[in-house]
């Protein structure tokens, strides 16, 4: 079992050890999907939401089919066709209840099942070797931490769009070096908490 | 080996389980209840099962909005005017919307859901879409890759047109389903138990590659007529008629019609092609000109000619002819089936001979 008081699980899945920040998994939305923040924060949501619940389902999976039947080997596939499946269910109950936010979110819902830092979250569990309790905290927490570095990304993207870019680093350019340099803040952070 | 197989059963199992989850999710998620969808203003209201997309409902209830991808969003030929109870544009709709059409409630068919009571408006014409059967009488080679198919209508057994309307072919798609393609009626409309039309093998071509491998005999099944070609009924105005390749199609149908019904209306057929191999249809037109003088019929060849290559018409591309042989601010109507370059030279060369914007009918591909 891992020791980690709950509240650094917390602070650090947000903070210092932020999935995206410091594993970089979740780039390929978190590029695309940055430029404003209305969409940004729709995305951060949903992602929240999926990422706590899937890596809480696949807790449950793992810690009571898997592991007593000796099938960790399996849990890749199983934890992504769970991931899909509660996005579509997602995505159904979504357009049920509430078509505003459907229609806000448009097709960044579907994409969710291929954004790594949810898989990612899943196997975080997993190595880490958390208990029940510092899952629910985890999934939430790096859900937020995802939510915080798409936000922070796109408030400057809309900043910039009154800055005068170097050509040969317009677009996609710009963004990796602002990337990279809110990562090295993040990683001020690290002394604080440690996580793993 | 145990392991394995156990592997297997619990990731299936779990398969199975989410599948089953989602369907029962769906039974009662994507319930949305029947709703009516009312058609201009009431004239035709009915019930459907929500749920689904609007442009199936239409279809089960035999209004035949044109769709070539058969509701995949990429053609962006199934418009209406939703007037109610569509919910908002969706971004996969925006790219085929002019700024116009945004503001005044126009939506694609296929990307509608149907979740509540709809208002929709469609063109009068569209209500007398219906959906044919039909056999294949007769398949000729008119080139070395276009074909001209004679159908003979079997159900329902007479279709009513306009010169220069065009129908929706279904064809297999290699990957499940239908898909349909629009090929205008070349047949003249008082044959109205026969539908002709001219198709040029595209390759890879799913549609095309399904035509030109129909055997005599076959069944085929097409929604229309489509279109907004418009011959005008005065017969003191000149008929321009403008295409390249199978474009010939609906010139041909305008031609025989309008000649049929004013023997001495004016009427000038241009005709694009690159060699003296894609010519067709010439010795037909020349006997026709025999009995009608006023019909001009000029044929022109873009490519340089071979050493044993005979011809005697006109040469370079046809929006030369055209400006050869019209002359200026006579009263006309202009039919312009091809490539959007021929198109837009052509359109050129007619409004510097006065012709207007509402004169030029044009359908490129």
């Amino acid at each position: 079992m891992n020791v980690t008081p709950v509240w650094a699980i917390f602070l650090g899945s947000i903070f210092t050890n932020n999935i995206l920040f410091a594993s970089f998994l979740g780039m390929c939305s978190f590029l695309v999907c940055s430029n404003r923040i209305s969409t940004a924060v729709g995305l951060g949501s949903a992602v929240t939401f999926v990422m706590f619940f899937t890596t809480v389902l696949n807790y449950l999976l793992y810690r009571y089919l898997l592991v007593p039947l000796g099938l960790e080997f399996v849990s890749f596939i199983i934890f992504i066709a769970v991931i899909a499946a509660f996005v579509q269910f997602l995505e159904m109950f979504v357009e049920r209840f509430s078509p505003e936010l459907y229609y806000a979110l448009g097709i960044f819902l579907p994409l969710i099942t291929v954004n790594c830092a949810i898989l990612g979250a899943s196997l975080f569990m997993v190595i880490r070797n958390y208990s029940f309790v510092q899952t629910t905290v985890y999934g939430l927490g790096a859900g937020l931490g995802w939510f915080l570095a798409i936000a922070l990304m796109a408030g400057l993207r809309e900043k910039m769009g009154y800055s005068n870019v170097p050509v040969a680093l317009r677009r996609t350019g710009v963004l990796m070096l602002i990337a990279g340099v809110i990562a090295m803040t993040f990683m001020g952070f690290t002394g604080m908490i440690s996580t793993q | 080996m145990i392991t394995g197989f156990l592997a297997i059963a619990v990731t299936t199992g779990i398969f199975i389980a989410l599948s089953i989850f989602l369907l029962i999710a769906e039974r009662y998620l994507a319930n949305y209840g029947v709703c009516n969808i009312s058609v201009n203003d009431g004239s035709s209201i009915f019930e459907q099962q929500g749920g689904i997309t609007l442009l199936s409902a239409l279809y089960d209830h035999k209004l035949y909005v044109p769709s070539a991808c058969g509701g995949k969003g990429s053609c962006g030929f199934c418009k209406v005017a939703v007037v109610e109870g569509g919910g908002p544009l969706l971004p996969t709709e925006i790219p085929f919307m002019t700024r116009a059409e945004q503001r005044s409630g126009i939506r694609l068919a296929c990307q509608v859901k149907v979740k509540q009571n709809i208002q929709i408006q469609v063109p009068e014409e569209l209500l007398a879409v219906k959906q044919f059967r039909a056999r294949v009488a007769l398949i000729r080679n008119l080139t070395h890759d276009i074909k001209e198919i004679n159908l003979e209508l079997i159900e329902p057994a007479q279709i009513s047109h306009h010169p220069g309307q065009y129908v929706q072919l279904e064809a297999p798609d290699p990957e499940g389903g239908f898909i349909h393609r629009a090929y205008s009626i070349s047949s003249p409309v008082y044959e109205d138990t026969k539908v002709q039309l001219v198709v040029r093998l595209v390759p890879d071509g799913i549609a095309s590659t399904y035509v030109h491998n129909l055997n005599t005999g076959d069944e085929v099944v097409f929604t229309g007529p489509y279109g907004e070609f418009r011959i005008d009924d005065n017969p003191e105005r000149e008929i321009i008629l403008v295409g390249g390749g199978c474009g010939m199609a609906p010139l041909k149908n305008i031609v025989f019609t309008a000649e049929t019904r004013w023997p001495d209306r004016k009427i000038k057929l241009f005709f694009g092609a690159r060699t003296t191999k894609d010519i067709f249809y010439l010795d037909m037109f020349k006997e026709l000109m025999v009995e009608h003088p006023n019909l001009q019929v000029h044929y022109a060849l873009s490519d340089p000619l071979a050493p044993d290559e005979i011809w005697d018409g006109e040469t370079g591309f046809v929006h030369l002819s055209v400006n050869k042989f019209l002359e200026d601010n006579a009263d006309r109507q202009a039919f312009l089936c091809g490539p959007p370059p021929m198109i837009d030279a052509v359109t050129r060369i007619l409004k510097d001979k006065g012709a207007r914007d509402e004169d030029i009918f044009y359908d490129k591909f």
